[in-house]
């Protein structure tokens, strides 16, 4: 069974809708690339299958034992975060969360879990940094770990390397690889280098006034591809 | 002066001032740090204003107890607010403009048309800047200023990693499945109890003050959340304790010169970190 699956969804705010007719499904292991023209509602979809909005109309499923409070989540970064008094360790428990239940503290566990993903994102050595002293790429890492203490299982990255240099960007996308192909993290990413997106997933959602999903290699085959790649100017892999 | 002050100190109303300024000092710098990052600092602001005019209508009204009527008033207040700043940013901010400067002058305009004092201005700039009040506390007040106090500090305690990842980043918590509602509407109504407290303490004017100073103060000096929470609850405490001594053997009002005790501590904080950015380069 799949992770996720979402049927017929509409999505939009206040009763006015900005997407419709999304059907794709995600499964364990893979590695979803969520492309799309600016303001096509790519980060209003990633909100609603966390629930932090609810769909127009359509159905969202989570399958094999995945609960929707059970998805690490990296988000597009607010302006909050930007002053924020806050130290690495401290962001990246936060990220324990979802599994406190009705404990008011983090317990051994939580701790040993934050300590395991900064270690995996080597960011030990930035465990008593304040966040907001680091760079933008280290930053991005930390809001990973983050969202790693918050599953085991799928992973979604909303324009995880906005901002980063190109050498830095490599690396993050390395890190997601890793993620993915070794410890075996299902990933949705949305990202606006189409070029890196077709590198790196396994499937394609390509959302906007047309809409496609499936692997990769359809979507390449795909007339819309061609188009959207010659707008974009990225290359055919 | 040490004799002068051992012996204020023999005076019960002296050292019950102390106890609960302390107290008021300490959770009114907790949820700082929350407030600023939140942006909610306009809410404490306007819900000042709407605790004067509460008190105007206790006044009016002879309530012998003002905060039977003061303390739901501010907290339905504080609902009300966070819930219309919530839906538009823009419309919340008018609607606190307009709540709150509405409260000032109806409470101004109720206090002139119906109080019975001789002495109407100095009523109205003692509930402003809290002059002398927390000298007069009953001991019912000192009491209820202690249970209040320490059912924020204990709530404060422990929902501590909650507020923490509620300020740090909502949305991320609402899909962790925090529920982001109802600590808002927690830290709303805790900022409103923190509001009628400190009223005695500073007045509605300077309240935000006792508020923002500690938490930016703070924010200069350190970096973890933990480490910038403990030092404003520190510096705050500090700051109200020097406040009420030195209002006490200068004889000046308590109000002001706790909140000059907290701009001097900002502008040490904000010096020194100068400096330590300076050598660090
Ligand atoms: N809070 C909101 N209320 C109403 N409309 C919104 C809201 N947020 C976004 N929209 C609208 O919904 C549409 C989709 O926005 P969304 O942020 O999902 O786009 P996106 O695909 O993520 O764009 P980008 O690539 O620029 O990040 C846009 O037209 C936007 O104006
Ligand atoms: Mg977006």
């Amino acid at each position: 069974m799949a992770l996720l699956t979402c049927k017929d969804l509409v999505l939009g705010y206040d009763g006015h809708p900005v997407l419709s007719g999304i059907s794709f499904e995600v499964c364990a292991g893979d590695y979803l690339c969520i492309v799309g023209e600016n303001g096509s509602g790519k980060t209003t979809l990633m909100k609603t299958i966390l629930g932090l909005q609810k769909p127009l109309a359509g159905k969202i499923t989570f399958g094999d034992g995945l609960k929707q409070n059970e998805i690490g989540y990296l988000p597009q970064q607010t302006d909050v975060q930007r002053d924020f008094p806050a130290t690495v360790r401290e962001i990246v428990l936060s990220g324990c969360q979802g599994r406190m239940g009705r404990r008011p503290f983090y317990n051994r566990e939580d701790k040993k879990t934050a300590a395991q993903n900064m270690e995996r994102l080597d960011l030990s050595a930035l465990a008593g940094r304040c966040y907001r002293e680091l760079s933008g790429g280290q930053q991005q890492r930390v809001l990973l770990a983050r969202a790693l203490c918050a599953t085991q299982k799928l992973i979604v990255l909303d324009e995880p390397v906005s901002g980063l240099d190109p050498h830095v960007t490599s690396e993050m996308y390395g890190l997601i690889r890793n993620l993915n192909r070794e410890d075996g993290i299902t990933v949705m990413m949305i990202s606006h280098d189409i070029t890196a997106a077709l590198q790196e997933a396994t499937h394609i959602l390509h959302v906007g006034e047309e809409l496609f999903f499936g692997t990769k290699a359809d979507y390449l085959a795909s007339p819309l591809a061609a188009r959207f790649l010659a707008l974009k100017g990225g290359e055919p892999v | 002066m040490i004799e002068t002050l051992r012996m204020y100190m023999q005076y019960d109303m002296v050292r019950n001032a102390l106890i609960v300024g302390v107290l008021i000092a300490l959770c009114s710098s907790l949820l700082g740090v929350t407030l600023v990052l939140k942006r909610f600092s306009y809410i404490g602001d306007g819900l000042s204003h709407v605790a004067f005019g509460a008190i105007a209508i206790a006044a009016v009204l002879h309530l012998s107890d003002d905060m039977v009527l003061v303390m739901p008033v501010t907290i339905l207040c504080a609902v009300l607010l966070l819930r219309t700043g919530q839906k538009t940013r823009i419309r919340g901010d008018a609607a606190i403009a307009m709540i709150s400067v509405g409260a000032l002058a109806v409470g101004y305009l109720l206090m002139n048309i119906f109080s019975a004092s001789s002495n109407l201005s100095g009523d109205v700039c003692s509930t402003l800047f809290g002059s002398a009040s927390i000298l007069t506390l009953t001991k019912a007040e000192v009491w209820l200023s202690i249970i209040l106090s320490v059912v924020v500090v204990v709530i404060f305690l422990l929902f501590y990693n909650r507020i923490f990842a509620v300020t740090f980043d909502e949305n991320f918590a609402r899909a962790a499945g925090t529920k982001v509602e109802a600590y808002n509407l927690l830290i709303a109504v805790v900022i409103a109890v923190i509001i009628v407290l400190a009223m005695n303490l500073v007045g509605s004017l300077l309240i935000s003050a006792l508020v923002i100073f500690p938490a930016m103060s703070a924010m200069r000096l350190f970096r973890s959340f933990r480490a910038v929470t403990i030092a404003s609850a520190v510096l705050s405490v500090f700051c109200a304790l020097m406040g009420i001594l030195v209002a006490i053997l200068a004889d000046t009002p308590v109000g002001s010169t706790i909140v000059g005790m907290d701009i001097l501590a900002f502008l040490i904080c904000l010096g020194t970190a100068r400096l330590q950015g300076r050598t660090s380069k």
